[in-house]
């Protein structure tokens, strides 16, 4: 949970609607094995994933993903308050798309399960493709359950467990603009309702009664947050087999937190068997109303958090991707497949985050704190 | 809830109601395509996908949003090309 929490149950109802797509046919048939591999900051989360999807007939498609994340953890909030870990995080998803003429009915159920956390997430979408397949429009729902707990050396306190309760809903637009150049839109508004803060990361306050000036404290979140989040993105046909693309999101919810994110990406075909990738991705958020890298006493608010996810920050993505298609003679009722690999280099600097970890004769004093990080995939995916 | 969280839900209700409303427009006063289906040779081809591999962007999308405040449209749902 040290690494997932708050943000789990939506990554997971992403990964299962990230596979709803034109709402007058349905996703292709493909079965997708994936390597991934994250290292920066102390931490390692490496696993396998699968996806498997499969249409029945012409109106049904079930598709089936399982997720793992092995965790190994000596990240700057663990050394600072705990000691080294490792976790495994396993996720199964379950969907199955309905196509009743232009119309695509989506519905699918996510689990996620980790030693200190458990969440079960359904989603229903419907999409619709209208004005002679030229715009697609989308609604969808979801609703997550959370139970959140703690580890202590590998046993479960069960004197902790508590809840935390979610939901989302998504409009989303698909629009041909011309013969090359498409249009996204999409707006989802989120809330969730518990405990929705991490359990392992307390808050710094000033000590005078302590060598080093400062200790720390528990964390005190809201038991409410809700958001929006809205998106528009564009994608061009460069007339030498490529492609660019600009994705803009804004996002702002009642934590205070302030968020724009700008993605940009060039796709290029060669030699009708490859395909490679270049993308670049800022992001600057501001800090929520109730974060602080150092609080002048203990209990000095009613809400506290030291949670970097919460600081203010700005971080770039640089990412780097090539594919290799291929024709294999054998199975026979294999069309194609894609040998693929993507690199990412992700670098977050952070603006009132502090690394206690390098010792400063004033609290609050110390560098801000940086993350480098490498993620890598590497992917072979089959049509069918 | 919220008020401001019933703002947002209206605003989401607000939008379906609207594209529903576009929905029920065309098929009153069907509109021609702009765009011929024999022109949409470029729309087609994979690379135009908005989610091209889903099983690689819905790790990257949880990559970011486990560190970062921000969360949601993140663009993966549509991405029609109305090329048959």
């Amino acid at each position: 949970m040290r690494l997932h929490l708050q943000s789990r149950w939506l990554a997971a109802a992403v990964f299962g609607l990230g596979a709803v797509g034109r709402a007058d046919v349905l996703p292709d048939d493909r079965t997708d094995l994936l390597y991934h591999l994250y290292e920066g900051g102390g931490l390692t989360v490496q696993g396998p994933s699968v996806l498997v999807r499969k249409k029945f007939g012409d109106s049904l498609s079930l598709s089936y993903q399982y997720y793992e994340d092995l965790i190994s953890s000596a990240s700057i909030d663990v050394v600072s308050q705990a000691s080294a870990y490792k976790e495994k995080r396993t996720q199964n998803n379950l969907g199955l798309d309905y196509l009743h003429g232009s119309t695509l009915y989506s519905i699918g159920f996510i689990n996620s399960n980790e030693p200190d956390y458990k969440s079960n997430t359904g989603f229903f979408s419907v999409s619709q493709s209208m004005f002679g397949d030229l715009t697609t429009i989308s609604f969808g729902y979801t609703r997550g359950w959370d139970k959140v707990g703690e580890v202590d050396h590998g046993i479960v306190v069960r004197s902790f467990s508590k809840d935390a309760d979610h939901r989302n809903w998504a409009v989303g637009l698909s629009q041909v603009l011309t013969r090359n150049l498409l249009l996204g839109l999409n707006f989802e508004a989120d809330e969730s309702n518990g405990y929705l803060q991490n359990p392992y990361r307390g808050v710094r306050f000033v000590d005078p009664t302590v060598a080093r000036g400062y200790s720390f404290g528990p964390a005190v979140s809201p038991n409410t947050r809700t958001g929006d989040a809205a998106s528009a993105q564009l994608k061009y046909y460069l007339p030498w087999h490529a492609a660019v693309d600009g994705n803009y999101r804004l996002y702002s919810d009642t934590w205070g937190i302030l968020a724009n994110t700008l993605k940009v990406g060039y796709t290029q075909s060669l030699f009708t068997s490859w395909t490679l990738e270049g993308t670049a991705r800022y992001y600057w958020q501001g800090h929520a109303n109730f974060y602080s890298d150092l609080f002048p006493y203990q209990n000095s608010q009613n809400f506290m958090s030291r949670d970097r996810e919460l600081a203010q920050f700005h971080s770039l993505t640089l990412g780097l991707g090539a594919s290799w298609e291929f024709h294999p003679p054998w199975p026979h009722w294999v069309d194609k497949g894609t040998l693929n690999f993507n690199f990412d280099h992700l670098r977050i600097d952070y603006q009132d985050f502090h690394d206690n970890l390098i010792p400063s004769a004033i609290p609050g004093d110390e560098p801000l704190y940086t993350l480098d990080a490498n993620v890598m995939q590497f992917f072979i995916s089959f049509w069918y | 809830m919220s008020k401001m969280r019933w703002r947002s839900i209206a605003s989401v209700l607000l939008l379906g109601g609207l594209l529903a409303g576009g929905l029920l427009l065309a098929g009153c006063s069907p509109i021609e395509p702009w765009v011929k289906p024999y022109e949409r040779e470029h729309l087609a081809d994979p690379i135009m996908s908005f989610d091209r591999n889903p099983i690689s962007s819905g790790y990257l999308d949880h990559v970011f949003e486990v560190r970062e405040g921000a969360r949601g449209a993140t663009g993966s749902v549509g991405g029609g090309c109305g090329c048959n």
